[in-house]
């Protein structure tokens, strides 16, 4: 036990540093955190990555086929769609972190607070979430953006209202295991007040599996977010978001095939690598596997 | 240093009695042994008495005051709680520095840090200890840290359930002999549960005896060492505890 490394300063960053560990040691997730590495760096350069302007118009170039000047050729209006690829990028990471930056904390909430109260609350709580998750997502969400008008950030509002819910029994499941042990009997002892019992013990134990649920709901949420740009519901055409690429490029598909494989393809390595990356962290944060690794 | 007292303390599951008619009176500074076979009930009167569980019926005074009709804040105060598993009752995600500040902010003690380097030093552990959190410490040392937990609050009335029945022998003496020091350095009043009657020789000057959910016999520790129960139940599990200890 004195061999023990005395943890001094930011007690978050030495397990952090063991969850990256975890994940490159395991080839998928290895791969799936280096895709979503290049797709924050491509995001983050995109302006220095990008051949063309994403947005200008050339139509003495449409419909070019892959190389000469255009890497993945151009589209039925001679833009560039490496470049519009590579802008993209912003606008897939946006909706994702927003989606999951609504979603998260609601869910959390929701769920440890009904587990914890019970009751009535509970049962009140888990009803609308069972209303939510008795339509699919993708309907729901349709439904949504149809009422609030078809944008961008309307779509983002759409897919979050429709993925609290699974977040939201995930932490209420997780909430009634550990409302019944000794330490939250020990917190009531002390005079812990509900929401500091919720907030102080039972969130920071109901984190980790949240985290791991909501980096496989990204992959989904990618997917949401192209199916609804693709029903012309998502993002509004001049912007090169890759559902609404394919949703135009269809028409052309058989003569130009590049219009549809090259936004196809970055979506599914996209949210192929959340997924992998999501089952990485199962792994990573399992509890058994977590004291394993914290006993020295 | 204040009295228990319980008087006719019964609950129900449903049509389940777990508890029918307990009454006790522990004296200030007196540590009682609650003893009988799992499933008797002993760890339920703790529970009532810390009121972690509320439908009970009866009543239970500390330091003559109606623990219902005690506010939050004193209660706390009052009544504090050891349990059994030293491994589930330290949240594992904090460390031994937040465990022991909750309650410190909780009730807005002054001189914080004088309190945690008191608690600390006073169940024998180093200050270096703060820092850690509960997967580096031993099952001793983590029982340890409950109690610092539970004396912070300077309470005059500590409820053991069983504190060292998870803990291997040699670490049972250690942590048994600090409870005693606590006790005759501070005057608890110790309402202690234990199956272990050598734990409640050691410790305690008198004990009830549960059976099924009732109290069978009040004994002092004389009747122990000479087994002068009367209660058949009580004589019964005195002398298998006797022949125990001596097969050992």
């Amino acid at each position: 036990m004195t061999a023990l490394p005395r943890s001094t300063g930011l007690p978050l960053l030495r397990p952090l540093g063991n969850i990256l560990r975890a994940l490159l040691r395991n080839p998928p997730s290895a791969f799936g955190l280096t895709i979503i590495g290049l797709l924050l760096l491509i995001a983050l350069f995109a302006p220095l990555l990008a051949t063309h302007d994403p947005h200008a118009v050339d139509l003495d170039n449409t419909l070019r086929p892959p190389g000469g000047g255009h890497l993945f050729g151009t589209d039925e209006l001679g833009r560039d769609i490496y470049s519009r690829l590579v802008f993209g990028t912003r606008i897939t990471l946006r909706i994702i972190a927003l989606v999951t930056v609504i979603v998260g904390p609601i869910g959390l909430i929701i769920g440890t607070a009904s587990g914890y109260v019970g009751g009535l609350f509970d049962r009140i709580m888990m009803r609308i979430t069972d209303i939510f998750l008795s339509f699919p997502a993708l309907i729901l969400s349709l439904a949504f953006v149809a009422a609030l008008g078809p944008s961008l950030n309307n779509a983002i509002i759409a897919i979050a209202l429709t993925s609290w819910p699974p977040i939201a029994r995930l932490a209420r499941a997780e909430t009634l295991t550990f409302r019944a042990t000794d330490y939250v009997a020990a917190a009531r002892l002390q005079g812990a007040s509900t929401l500091r019992i919720i907030v102080r013990s039972i969130m920071p134990m109901c984190l980790p599996s949240v985290v791991i649920r909501l980096t496989l709901n990204m992959a989904t949420v990618i997917l949401t977010a192209a199916g609804l740009g693709f029903l012309g519901l998502g993002a509004q055409p001049p912007l090169p978001e890759w559902g609404a690429m394919i949703a135009t490029g269809r028409r052309y598909m058989i003569d130009s095939w590049w219009l549809v494989t090259f936004p196809g393809l970055a979506i599914l390595l996209v949210s192929l690598a959340f997924n992998l990356v999501g089952d990485g962290l199962r792994d990573a944060l399992d509890p058994r596997q977590m004291t394993g690794r914290a006993m020295p | 240093m204040k009295p228990v007292d319980v008087e006719d303390l019964s609950i129900r599951l449903g049509d389940v009695p777990i508890l029918s008619g307990i009454g006790f009176s522990v004296a200030a500074g007196e540590c009682f042994g609650l003893v009988g076979e799992s499933g008797s009930g002993k760890s339920t009167v703790l529970r009532c008495i810390a009121q972690l569980m509320v439908h009970w019926q009866g009543r239970i005074r500390i330091g003559g005051t109606d623990i219902r009709r005690m506010p939050l804040q004193e209660r706390c105060r009052s009544v504090q709680m050891v349990f059994q598993d030293p491994y589930g009752s330290l949240h594992p995600r904090q460390s031994v520095r937040t465990a022991l500040s909750e309650p410190i902010r909780i009730h807005r003690l002054d001189r914080p840090q004088e309190r945690l380097e008191r608690a600390l030093t006073e169940v024998g552990l180093p200050l270096h200890f703060l820092d850690r959190f509960p997967h580096q410490l031993s099952g001793g040392q983590r029982q340890r840290v409950a109690i610092a937990r539970a004396l912070i609050l300077e309470p005059a009335v500590l409820l053991l359930d069983e504190p060292t029945s998870a803990l291997d022998v040699s670490v049972q003496a250690e942590v048994l002999n600090l409870l005693s020091e606590l006790r005759r350095r501070r005057g608890f009043t110790y309402v202690m549960v234990s199956h272990d009657l050598a734990v409640i020789d050691h410790m305690c000057d008198r004990l009830a005896v549960m059976q099924a959910g009732r109290i069978v016999e009040i004994l002092d520790r004389a009747a122990l060492i000479g087994n002068g129960a009367r209660h058949p139940y009580a004589r019964q599990l005195i002398e298998a505890s006797l022949e125990h200890e001596r097969g050992r």
